[in-house]
């Protein structure tokens, strides 16, 4: 027999549900944590959401970011952050900063003349300076896209679980669709912890993860389902068990490529799509978690009636049509 | 293990299109070239040599769609901008006013003296002497309106008639509101694409949003204020007769006229008539040029029924002034010579070349029908864009290659078979994107990372089943066999869940989010394809080949 990477011994016999105050209870805990620093922290919202005005900048001399907001000072703007930006891929003389001007109390985005205003007074403090990105949206769009994004959050999810209804039953559905929600939420929690940036990217990212990880999820109902229709007087803890077992293998490798390359285009893919890359990173993460230790408790604490045959095949009306 | 021929054909088929199909992109900048060139000879009609070698740079037999670059990946200009469709219920509102006093002066011995009444923009409040014939008064305003042509709104008009006490009020109906705002946009939309196409940039796009929105996207474009000061400025032309010059802001220029500023001298106002001689919708050409004393200048040139107008009224004002408005600014506002009759003229100011070339072509373009605001703009610069192709494509080179020296370590030979399959994922997913023509976006990359790394699942999920049926001791072929097609539902199930979020994505998104549902709604699709048909065409030729008595995955 050749030599193979193992990530999982050939046979395991793990029990999933032994730790389950840990596991289980952890993840509720963390959830706890997350909308915690979600409400008393709140996000650290870009300019997608909250409307005003990005500025790249790209500088052969080094960032200093009080000169900067020195130049600045003068200028009737809103609330301003600079922050310099720092990339392993940046060449040894880029130096990166990012100015962020909040908006005025208006529908219009920044008008042209203040942007004008802000780059002449950063092109006299550092005439090498360049502006490679200016964005500015205004408080009208971003309030929608607001909605739009939790719209598109909780539309994804209920398509989900209408989806896994069909194919599995409601308790599935709902476990599983639970399991996803502990992801994003968690990730949304981590977020606001950090503050990191969290815009239009973010969400797209979130969208992501459910995907992801309902996947994950789904290939464990999978087996479980067939072990089910196999295993018909073994409790419905110990078919679990087995499911996730003999899956295992398979969700670590599948989680570890997909780490690999979410983690290449977080570590190469450049500072403008990092946030994006975190975040599906962290939702992947946490999307092997919640298919092994989530999604099937919730299953086990609803609990199945396994009397009624699962909905795949036979017993219904068209037995014995050989289609 | 056997696949029917045709269906060995159909696959191969398949990855050898795609692959070629994905090939110009490969050779981007000359094949771009030779699109470009092409596209030029064919608008001009004769080629340079230039082109002529930028053409022979790529075969012509050979496909040549390439994938767009999103603009965060090339760099350019984007700006949201909505329509103040307000604007125009203001204008008609106003155009009814003298067919209104018409009608009801036609019977004035009936209704007693007519006045127009200070109202809200959008609607108007005429007085009558006389309230006790009220009835008749609203009917004879009542038999102005039109019928309205819409699908839903049959039988109604373009007019809602109410009196109160002794005031008429006229506003636009609701179905006439619809049918005007539909009109503003679609004016808009072709008045802005005019005035980008006139400038000449690559592939702008231009398209509707919601109800009163548009989208303009300008690739290559240095930044979003140019773009906005392109597509921003109403360009709204008039030729007025002038009552009189004041520097008092605050002088009342009497009824029908307006105080307008000169634009070449601050702190002086014109008293104009407010009606028109001759507006801009009556050009029929306008270019940039020099007046006599080599000054910038506009030239323009008027359609047979503009340049009666203009005749007439040059001939009939000798030596008076007239003053040549744009977007409410007097402009200038030179004594006529003499009259005009040949319909064309020259308009001065105190321009710069850039301002009368600019001009010139918002004049051709036509005004906007209403003005426009800015609820987002964004700017990238091509230099952030190329920085971002070369991250990604660092980023996807490394993530295949660990990825594929994990697969290999894991699953041996049959880890390689998963490997060929990833990379003709690759080259798929990029020939369908080319051959859509879809856009490539730097979320879009992060898609096809991602794809790298979630393709392989579906041949781990096979090949976790085959050992499993191995350990069963099944005989090789059969184990193959059955791990494919146990492996099915768990694949089907799981992608197309996936599948559900990128259609959300695309619906949900704008512009970079919308270019990665695309790559990763492809990504799912070549993916299965690939790692399920093709990986099983790989293990069967091996199998052929070799025949081996047993087998490790």
């Amino acid at each position: 027999m050749a030599w193979r990477l193992r990530l999982a011994p050939e046979k395991t016999n793990i029990d999933f549900f032994r730790y389950q105050w840990l596991t289980f209870g952890g993840s509720i805990a963390l959830m706890l944590v997350a909308f915690v620093a979600w409400g008393v922290m709140g996000l650290n919202y870009g300019i997608d959401f909250k409307g005003g005005t990005t500025i790249r900048t790209e500088s052969t001399t080094p960032v200093d970011i009080g000169v900067y907001r020195g130049a600045l000072a003068p200028l009737p703007l809103g609330d301003v952050s600079i922050t310099e930006v720092f990339d392993p891929g940046f060449a040894p003389d880029q130096h990166v900063a990012m100015i962020r001007i909040s908006a005025l109390d208006n529908t219009q985005s920044v008008t042209p003349e203040v942007i004008q205003q802000v780059e002449d007074a950063l092109v006299a403090v550092d005439p090498a300076i360049s502006f490679t990105s200016v964005e500015s949206v205004g408080p009208k769009v971003s309030g929608e896209l607001v909605w739009s994004s939790i719209l598109a959050v909780a539309i994804t999810s209920v398509g989900i679980l209408l989806y896994i209804w069909l194919r599995f039953e409601w308790q599935f559905a709902l476990g599983g669709v639970l399991a996803l929600l502990h992801d994003v939420f968690i990730t949304i929690g981590i977020f606001a912890l950090f503050q990191l940036k969290f815009d239009l990217t973010i969400i797209a990212a979130l969208l992501t993860i459910l995907g992801y990880s309902i996947n994950d999820t789904v290939v464990v109902f999978d087996r479980l389902r067939e072990n089910l229709v196999k295993y018909k007087t073994m409790p419905l803890r110990d078919v679990m068990n087995l499911s996730v077992n003999e899956t295992l293998s398979r969700t670590l490798m599948t989680s570890i490529t997909t780490l690999i390359a979410v983690g290449s285009m977080m570590v190469f893919g450049g500072d403008v799509i990092r946030g994006f890359s975190f975040a599906i990173f962290m939702g992947v993460l946490l999307g092997t978690y919640s298919s092994v230790y989530v999604a099937k408790n919730i299953v086990l604490m609803i609990g199945l009636d396994r009397s009624d045959k699962p909905k795949s095949d036979k017993g219904n009306q068209f037995a014995g049509i050989d289609a | 293990m056997q696949t029917p021929l045709w269906k060995t054909i159909l696959i191969w088929g398949i990855c050898a299109a795609g692959l070629l199909y994905a090939l110009p992109n490969l050779f981007y900048t000359r094949v771009e070239q030779h699109n470009d060139a092409l596209r030029a000879v064919e608008l001009a009609g004769v080629s340079t040599p230039d082109q002529d070698a930028a053409i022979a740079q790529w075969p012509n037999w050979l496909p040549s769609g390439l994938v767009n670059l999103g603009l965060d990946l090339r760099g350019g200009a984007h700006l949201l901008a909505e329509v103040q469709v307000a604007d125009v219920y203001k204008d008609r509102i106003d155009g009814l006013w003298p067919d209104v006093r018409d009608a009801l002066r036609s019977e004035r011995d009936a209704i007693g003296n007519v006045r127009r009444e200070p109202s809200d923009p959008g609607v108007l409040k005429v007085k009558i002497g006389n309230p006790a014939n009220m009835a008749r008064a609203v009917e004879l305003v009542r038999a102005l309106a039109q019928p309205v042509v819409t699908l839903t709104g049959v039988g109604q008009t373009d007019i809602e008639v109410s009196a109160q006490g002794d005031t008429i009020t006229v506003q636009l109906s609701e179905a006439e509101r619809a049918a005007t705002d539909s009109r503003t946009i679609q004016q808009s939309l072709e008045i802005i694409r005019r005035r980008v196409d006139e400038v000449g940039t690559r592939e702008p796009t231009i398209q509707r949003q919601g109800t009163d929105r548009i989208l303009i996207q300008v690739p290559g474009i240095g930044s979003a204020a140019e773009l906005k000061a392109l597509i921003g400025t109403t360009a709204r032309l008039t030729f007025n007769a002038v009552r009189g010059r004041t520097s008092d802001e605050n002088a009342d220029p009497g009824a029908r006229n307006l105080l307008l500023p000169a634009a070449d001298e601050p702190g002086m106002f014109y008293i104009i008539e407010q009606t028109p001689v001759v507006s801009g919708e009556d050009l029929v050409d306008a270019q940039p040029a020099f007046d006599q004393n080599g000054r910038p200048a506009v030239n323009f040139r008027f359609n047979p029924s503009g340049a009666r107008k203009f005749g007439d009224y040059t001939a009939a004002n000798i030596g008076q002034p007239f003053a040549i408005v744009l977007d409410d600014e007097v402009i200038s506002a030179p004594v006529i010579q003499s009259a005009i009759p040949g319909g064309s003229g020259i308009i001065t100011g105190n321009f710069t070349i850039e301002e009368s070339t600019d001009l010139a072509v918002l004049l051709r373009a036509g005004a906007l029908p209403a003005e426009l605001i800015f609820l987002e703009e964004r700017t990238i610069g091509p230099e952030l864009g190329q920085d971002s192709i070369d991250a990604g494509r660092v980023a996807a080179v490394i993530a295949m290659i660990a990825v594929s020296l994990f697969m290999f370590a894991s699953y041996g030979l049959f880890g390689l078979f998963a490997n060929i399959a990833l990379a003709i994922n690759m080259g798929l997913l990029f020939g369908v994107l080319s051959m859509i023509g879809g856009t490539l976006t730097l979320p879009g990359i992060a898609g096809i990372v991602l794809t790298i790394g979630m393709a392989v699942d579906a041949n781990v999920l096979v090949f976790e089943r085959i050992r499993e049926e191995l350990r069963g001791q099944k005989n090789p072929v059969r184990a193959i066999e059955i791990g494919y097609e146990r492996a099915m539902s768990a694949i089907v199930d799981a992608n197309l869940t996936t599948l559900i979020t990128a259609a959300v994505l695309f619906s949900f998104g704008a512009g970079p989010v919308r270019g990665f549902a695309v790559t990763l709604a492809l990504g799912i699709i070549t993916s299965v394809f690939t790692a399920l048909l093709v990986t099983k065409q790989l293990i069967a030729l091996w199998y052929g080949w070799r025949r081996p008595r047993t087998i490790t995955v």
